[in-house]
């Protein structure tokens, strides 16, 4: 029979599951490679809908607290009329954007056109299946996961360069091709801080490095290696930020000049795609820098027995998306902050600044295990 | 649409597959109003820019001949709505300049403390659609939010926010409430304190830095000889400034400097606003000192008939330099010309120069930091 590959609640409900599925087939069909075939149509099942709970769930809460930081930050309110403090305010904009009439403007490769936004959509959302959420909560438990999500990551900008050529609006060209050029630019430092922590944690496998967290705070990568790992957060941090195309670094929509850059020609569901992925990337980033730095689903425990008993309580769930809100909370802060660079200095920065000292950084981090042992 | 560029603008598809054209406005985020700027371009790099005019053309100067002059001092708001209170001042001393009117000294205070309110509410506005446009969305809200507080104080004082129509020679439509010199000692204590947060927000920031400095260099001979006045003028070194130069009003009795920069960029054109709301500060304050409380509010003589003749008046508003010349035909009411020099035309002009050779994102950058206002270009 097939064994998924990890030992853990779905996968025992898999495995109880095709068995009842398996007993209404035909007679003449059963066999072992049924039920596998069944087992992973089943398992593929589930993590659709997990995987679009998390991330279609998670988008209006997000919209809806970008919309509130940004707000505060600009001594304002922000959506205050629909419901409690606003809180319809996103489902109704959500309902009214999805209700739109999608057209194509004049010229533009309708085929490509439409293609462009689900393949923007697909990146995030494998990503989102390899996140270890809490300790028996992974949908795709796979050995090479890093190397997986990098791979996956870079897939976006695919539909970036592809929806803004299909356009036919200048505009829509130069977006696409600034974001391809910077896409492809920072996934090297990208890649390289997470060979660091694949290099100190000794393992591709998202749910090995959560569990090479284990222990107190000072166990979780960002303070377990003085100094280097700060660094290296701090560098995941710029780099992810230029990956997701989020303001300070978002060229590739630039609205001050190119109006909105690769999506200026979408509307309606289409356009919607586009803001999905962009909000689930800020999910799958941030799940990325906590699984990655901040010691996954564990709790903050802080060495005092008393204390680590009562934190140990709360679900490693909760630990887990209160750090990635947390995380979300720093990005948005830094987008309502500063100021956006031009596209050649964003390039310098890469190839002249983060380059080399992600170099430095692995070197050391090679050094420090050398030392440690 | 080729037929309206210049002959070296068309892109010869055979010869020329580097370049190509791209329309900016006239609905762009970032043209300020209904501007249009069409673009040569080599990528990202301009190789030319020519501005076109004219979306907004509501014939003012024409209306104006069947208008009063009193009509003409409302309908001066609507030119540079940023700094309509000192549009008002500039029509109302060409037509003073006629009448033989004299200006009691409490609305001469009253003419100084609203014109330097002014500046600062349309160089806050520079501040926010400065940052606004270098991508910091935050910067605009902020400069909107002090410049809020200088429309409750005009609103207070002359009925209207923004299109204030408060002037008339011989003084101003009504007296100051008693309020208004308070709220402007609150108003300029607040601004002490917000002006340091501003500038740490922007003044030493790394990628405002980057953005801004050497880029759009306007070189003081072009800055001369394309008419530049202003805060565009004073950074690229020329130390030109109507109220020194030229005083109208009682300037001359007021201790004051003119903020100076050499280099002609981005940066200079902002740090040098940034120096200029420190001054009018200061003048505000000198005004709240000296500020007569007593005493006739406007002239006693009523208003005369303009008499036949060409008036002229230049004032600094905070664009630059504000000209109105009126030509008075027939005694009476109306005009038989007005024409107006708006700072903004000239500006948009030597965009041209300063732009060559940068990029796109540096082209909204030098628009912000030349601040103009579209209406009254057109007018």
């Amino acid at each position: 029979m097939f064994v998924p590959s990890v030992t853990n609640p779905i996968g025992d409900f898999v495995r109880n599951l095709v068995p009842q599925v398996t007993a209404y087939l035909p007679v003449a069909f059963q066999s072992e490679t049924l039920d596998s075939v069944v087992a992973f149509l089943i398992n593929a099942v589930i993590c659709i809908i997990a995987v679009c709970a998390v991330n279609i769930g998670s988008a209006p809460i997000l919209i809806y607290m970008e919309r509130k930081v940004c707000a505060h930050v600009q001594c304002r309110l922000g959506p205050m009329r629909l419901g409690w403090h606003g809180t319809i305010q996103t489902i109704a904009d959500v309902l009214k954007m999805l209700f739109k009439e999608v057209y194509a403007p004049s010229g533009a490769d309708k085929l490509m056109f439409y293609t462009a936004p689900m393949i923007v959509l697909i990146a995030p959302f494998m990503v989102c299946a390899l996140i270890p959420f809490s300790k028996d909560l992974v949908v795709a438990d796979v050995s090479m996961g890093i190397p997986l999500i990098i791979a996956v990551n870079g897939f976006g900008v695919l539909g970036i360069l592809l929806g803004g050529w299909s356009s036919n609006n200048k505009y829509s060209l130069l977006g696409a091709l600034r974001s391809g050029a910077q896409i492809i630019s920072y996934e090297i430092s990208f890649a390289m801080i997470l060979l660091f922590v694949v290099m100190i944690s000794g393992s591709t496998n998202l749910m090995d490095i959560t569990m090479s967290q284990q222990g107190t705070v000072f166990d979780w990568w960002i303070f377990k290696i003085p100094v280097l790992g700060f660094i290296a957060f701090i560098l995941f941090f710029i780099s992810s930020t230029a990956e997701m195309n989020r303001a300070p670094f978002d060229i590739a929509e630039a609205e001050q000049e190119l109006t909105g850059g690769y999506h200026t020609e979408y509307n309606g569901t289409p356009f919607a795609m586009f803001y999905l992925a962009e909000y689930i990337a800020l999910v799958t980033n941030s799940a990325l820098a906590t699984t990655c730095f901040l010691g996954g689903f564990h709790a903050p425990c802080i060495g005092i027995a008393a204390v680590d008993n009562v934190l140990n309580m709360v679900p490693g769930l909760v630990w887990f998306f209160g750090k990635v809100f947390f995380m979300i909370w720093c990005y948005m802060m830094v987008r309502w902050t500063f100021v956006r660079p031009r596209v050649d200095q964003l390039m310098d920065f890469e190839w002249k600044f983060l380059l080399p000292v992600n170099l430095v950084l692995l070197t050391a981090g090679a050094a420090w295990i050398a030392i440690s042992g | 649409m080729t037929g309206m560029l210049p002959p070296g603008f068309r892109i010869q598809r055979e010869t020329n597959t580097e370049e190509f054209f791209i329309n900016m406005g006239p609905q762009h985020p970032s043209t300020h109003g209904a501007l249009r700027l069409a673009l040569r371009m080599d990528g990202e790099t301009i190789v030319e820019l020519v501005p076109h005019f004219g979306y907004i053309h509501r014939g003012m100067e024409k209306q104006a001949e069947s208008m009063s002059y009193l009509q003409y001092i409302a309908l001066s708001d609507r030119q540079d709505y940023l700094t309509a209170i000192q549009n008002n001042l500039g029509v109302v001393i060409a037509l003073e300049k006629g009448m033989n009117i004299g200006v009691p000294e409490k609305a001469e205070y009253i003419r100084v403390m609203l014109q330097e309110l002014g500046r600062i509410a349309s160089h806050l506005v520079f501040f926010a659609c400065f940052g606004g446009d270098l991508g910091g969305q935050t910067c605009l809200l902020y400069g909107f939010k002090e410049r809020e507080m200088i429309h409750d104080i005009l609103e207070e004082v002359t009925g209207s926010r923004l299109t204030t129509n408060f002037f008339r020679p011989g003084g101003s439509r009504y007296d100051v409430p008693d309020t208004f010199i308070p709220r402007v000692k609150a108003f300029l204590d607040h601004m002490d304190d917000t002006m340091k947060d501003y500038e740490r927000f922007l003044s030493k920031n790394i990628i405002v830095l980057e953005r801004s400095k050497g880029i759009g260099i306007l070189s003081k001979e072009d800055a001369i000889a394309y008419g530049c006045s202003g805060p565009v003028l004073r950074a690229s070194g020329v130390n030109f400034d109507v109220r020194r130069a030229n005083p109208y009003s009682i300037y001359d009795s007021f201790d004051f400097e003119v903020p100076v920069t050499y280099n002609g960029d981005c940066y200079d054109r902002y740090t040098v606003r940034i120096a200029e709301i420190h001054e009018s500060m200061k003048i505000l304050r000198q005004c709240i000192d000296r500020f007569p409380t007593e005493g006739p509010w406007r002239a006693k003589e009523k208003p005369v008939r303009l008499p036949v003749g060409r008036y002229y008046s230049e004032i600094e508003t905070a664009k630059g330099l504000y000209a109105t010349y009126v030509v008075a035909a027939t005694t009476g009411e109306k005009p038989y010309r007005i024409h107006t020099r708006g700072p903004s035309f000239p500006h948009i002009a030597a965009l041209n120069k300063m732009v060559q050779g940068h990029k796109i994102s540096d082209l909204v950058t030098i628009l912000a930091t030349l601040d103009p206002v579209i209406p009254e270009i057109d007018r």
